[in-house]
């Protein structure tokens, strides 16, 4: 042996790509991401003096056992699906579209436009389908404005839809305190609840919007895996100039596809005014379009995995606010709650896509037979 | 020095995925030698390399410097050893100068004192017989000045060993000739230095020894001076494999593509193109020779319909049945082709332009052709049956047809691009650099592949930078000389010394 040319010595752990992971192998992780994620809850838990498996038990119950909690839920989680359904298409055309929050709140404007003032001159049918088109149509314009910036001047889009967010905002707050303010309000102004006419029918206990969601995840499904437009999207979102290589008109690819995004994100405004909350307040959006990023991300923009992770962070969200109820247990501690069991579900993506080696464990032996 | 190796690698094996790119490698480089490291595409060079720089870790197997086993887990434990890599790209901040590059991340007093490293900076460059200006800004420098640079930063830290990754690949000849005088100079100062390359003249020209390594294994390694061109391609393949390029005579030329005064600006108004004209020939291959960035890039791509030109250039394109002219400025890639016009396109950066490196080889054979779905569906049919036949008839390796572009190898990336351009029936068919860093066995792959299209009549037009392969493969040559043409000249007669002036000065006339 000769002697040590320098005193470094093997890192002691080391971090591999997987060649390959069999799906049972990668769930085997998942689940085990899952009862660890629920063993950590449990140690937060305990140390706020409660019983896990009884916290546990009620956000399971909270959300899923009842009736009334199944259509709290489900109200959850189809504005939620919607937004990330709305974002699929851009983050697909690697557009970042952060707007989303905004863009609800634009189609939750103009539909309630039609909610407040015109309800008297339309018939409930029409009324309906009217506040739908101005949604669509406001949201989808909402969303043009930084499309058309990116398109033609190449603007960055992650800030300017962030920036169009507290635009809207503010207009919302405009609205309730100013010109929308209901005037038979007393005290904190508010914008007055809308007429039943403006209001969407339910079946099943929950507003209609969600069978027009659920038709929506698989139009998008369709619209970006077989259609030339999703073809175009993906080839301008993986390289613009193979795009232009073959004669993609790609600030039209551009404008179009965000204008789809933003008319989704409205509808999605529409059902939270007219199927939710009968009335339009600075938490109409209410962070949805946020966590539709999430959503996104997650299903890896997949409209179909959109539906089990939207349904499963709504149950996440009702449960928790079962909790609070529950047990006492502050927002910010079951938020906390909240945070662990997602920070668990997604560190446990990296362990599926990489292995680790230590230090002095056998190395695999290379055949070539 | 020490009469021991300046490095040993011992049964080196490191995987990606479980694929194995080094295999139970074992090398030696001695002290004051050049030693070139030859391999087809895949085999393993750059990783084995990278492994000394620091940027791998090795599997399995050790690593010896002068003598004694190292473990290397950075490219600073690979600098405090004194290996220093130039890689293929170049790693330089553009709006900082030379020497600031080069003490870039390294520890120094508080405050800096430029003027002693500028004077260190172009010692080290007078003691190999460099050129440099340490106080120039790297985007005002050309590649090879880029490439000093590198040099020279990795000399700075002291590096003893030096690692070139296709150092050539972006030289002019008369470039190429000055490096390997400064490579030359290094080793006779005690340095050992390793050079990747794909050119076998280049390593007969500048090696001392030459090892060659085969789809991730160890072949051997010979003594450059009983090495011939022969003799090392069948090292590497593994078979024998003639390396003469074919040239068949143009039969029936009849204009195809008539380009007149082309002149094209660039984003900052610089004019890139000024007043090209030229005529391509059914039936013939037209060469396009230039230095790096004069002008051959944007012609292509202008003609293309990509990249604009001024409204009073003017590309007619001349249909079979010898009718009117079709008329290209001011038109979109599609427009053309709806046109009727048969052009194809193998631009330069395949996995950027030419393809979609994360979608799979149907998805890619679908560029071209996916309007044609009905109802604005796309059909995967045709692309599909497309793909297959191309994987079949150009030996493409790959999984299946569901394997994206950008997991196969450079060959095979450019074999499924130059299959779907072809694929088309093109009357014209304009390549860019279509065998640069592809191995000797692909690269004859495209060479035969173009002199078939040749022979169908097409007009072929090839830009190449490898001026012995434009002299063997083209009819004629059209020298580029700072976006004016410096000439054109018949192939079978013009001397690389010819196009290399001409190249640099306006129909070659020889700077005073």
């Amino acid at each position: 042996m000769s002697k040590p040319g320098n005193d470094k010595k093997v890192p002691f752990i080391r971090i591999a790509k997987r060649a390959d992971i069999s799906p049972g192998k990668a769930w085997m992780l998942r689940i085990a991401a899952i009862i660890l994620s629920l063993m950590t809850g449990g140690i937060l838990i305990i140390a706020l003096g409660h019983n896990p498996f009884s916290v546990y038990r009620d956000m399971i119950t909270g959300s899923l056992s009842t009736r009334t909690a199944l259509i709290a839920t489900a109200k959850i989680a189809v504005p939620l699906l919607g937004a990330a359904i709305s974002i699929a298409p851009a983050f697909r055309m690697k557009f970042w579209n952060i707007g989303t929050e905004g863009q609800i709140l634009a189609g939750a404007i103009a539909a309630s436009y039609f909610a407040l003032f015109q309800y008297k001159n339309l018939p409930r049918p029409a009324l309906l389908l009217v506040m739908f088109m101005a949604a669509v149509i406001a949201g989808g314009l909402w969303a043009l404005i930084p499309a058309i910036f990116k398109a033609l001047w190449g603007t960055n889009e992650t800030l300017f839809t962030l920036m169009m967010n507290y635009i809207v905002m503010n207009i919302v707050t405009y609205l309730r305190t100013g010109p929308w303010k209901n005037p038979s309000s007393s005290g904190f102004p508010k914008i007055a609840m809308f007429d039943d006419s403006a209001r969407l029918p339910n079946l099943f206990g929950v507003h209609i919007g969600w069978v027009i969601i659920l038709g929506m995840t698989v139009f998008m499904h369709i619209y970006m895996k077989y259609s030339q437009h999703g073809y175009e999207i993906a080839v301008v979102g993986e390289s613009e100039k193979t795009a232009r290589y073959v004669g993609m008109n790609v600030p039209v690819i551009i404008i179009r596809t965000i204008f789809m995004s933003g008319a989704i994100a409205g509808m999605v405004g529409f059902f939270i005014v007219s199927g939710s909350s009968y009335t339009l307040t600075d938490n109409t959006a209410g962070g949805y379009g946020f966590t539709a990023i999430t959503v996104a991300w997650l299903a890896k923009l997949n409209p179909y995995a959109m539906i089990i992770i939207s349904v499963f962070l709504a149950i996440l969200k009702k449960g928790s606010n079962t909790i609070q109820t529950n047990f006492k247990i502050p927002a910010s501690a079951a938020e906390v709650l909240t945070g662990i069991i997602l920070f668990f579900m997604l560190g446990c993506e990296f362990f599926i896509n990489y292995r680790l080696i230590f230090r002095n464990s056998k190395v695999v032996e290379v055949h070539h037979d | 020095m020490n009469p021991v190796n300046a490095i040993e690698l011992i049964d080196i094996t490191k995987t990606f995925g479980g694929i194995p790119a080094n295999n139970k490698v074992c090398l030696q480089v001695r002290w004051g030698e050049i030693l070139a490291l030859l391999g087809e595409n895949g085999s393993g060079k750059t990783t084995l390399m990278n492994i000394l720089a620091g940027i791998y870790f090795p599997d399995s197997g050790k690593v010896l410097v002068n003598g004694s086993e190292v473990t290397i887990l950075s490219p600073k434990d690979a600098y405090d050893l004194g290996i220093g890599m130039i890689h293929q790209h170049f790693k330089l901040v553009d709006n900082m100068t030379a020497a600031e590059n080069i003490i870039l991340g390294l520890k120094g007093k508080g405050r800096l004192d430029m003027k002693a490293i500028s004077a260190k900076v172009r010692e080290i460059g007078e003691k190999y017989g460099f050129s440099i200006n340490p106080d120039k800004k790297i985007y005002d420098m050309s590649v090879s000045e880029k490439q000093t640079v590198e040099i020279i930063k990795v000399l700075y830290r002291g590096a003893r060993i030096l690692i070139l990754d296709e150092p050539t690949a972006v030289l002019t000849t008369q470039e190429t000739d000055r490096l390997f005088q400064v490579l030359k100079n290094m080793r006779d100062d005690g340095k050992s230095i390793i050079i990747i390359t794909h050119k076998l003249q280049e390593v007969l020209a500048v090696s001392d020894r030459v090892a060659v390594l085969r789809k991730g294994e160890y072949v051997g390694t010979v003594d450059t001076r009983d090495a011939t061109a022969q003799s090392l391609t069948e090292m590497m393949v593994g078979r024998a494999v003639s390396l003469n390029i074919e040239r068949p005579e143009p039969v029936n030329s009849v204009p195809r593509l008539v380009v007149k005064s082309i002149t094209s600006y660039n984003d900052e108004g610089y004019k890139i193109l000024d007043n090209v004209s030229f005529t391509a020939y059914g039936g013939e291959i037209l060469g396009i020779a230039g230095i790096s960035g004069c002008g051959q890039k944007e012609l292509l791509e202008g003609i293309a319909g990509i990249y604009p030109v001024t409204p009073d250039s003017s590309i007619e394109y001349y249909p079979d049945d010898s009718g009117k002219p079709t008329e290209l400025v001011g038109k979109r890639p599609m427009q053309i082709r709806k046109l009727g016009v048969a052009l194809s396109f193998v631009p330069e950066d395949r996995l950027g332009m030419g393809l979609v490196g994360s979608m799979d080889i149907t998805d890619n054979m679908m560029l071209r052709s996916y309007l044609k779905g009905k109802l604005g569906f796309t059909d995967r049919k045709p692309p599909r049956k497309l793909a297959e036949n191309v994987i079949e008839q150009l030996n493409v390796v790959t999984p299946g047809v569901t394997t994206p572009v950008s997991k196969l190898s450079g060959g095979n990336v450019q074999k499924v691009l130059v299959g779907r351009e072809i694929a088309s029936a093109p009357k014209v068919l304009m390549t860019a650099y279509a065998v640069r860093g592809l191995d000797i066995n692909t690269s004859y792959t495209i060479y035969s592949l173009l002199n078939e299209q040749k022979k169908a009549g097409v007009a072929v037009i090839y830009v190449g930078e490898d001026l012995d392969v434009l002299l063997e493969l083209c009819d004629r040559i059209l020298v580029l000389c700072g976006g004016k043409v410096s000439g054109i000249v018949d192939a079978r007669t013009a001397t690389k010394e010819q196009i290399g002036l001409m190249m640099t000065s306006l129909g070659g006339e020889a700077k005073k």
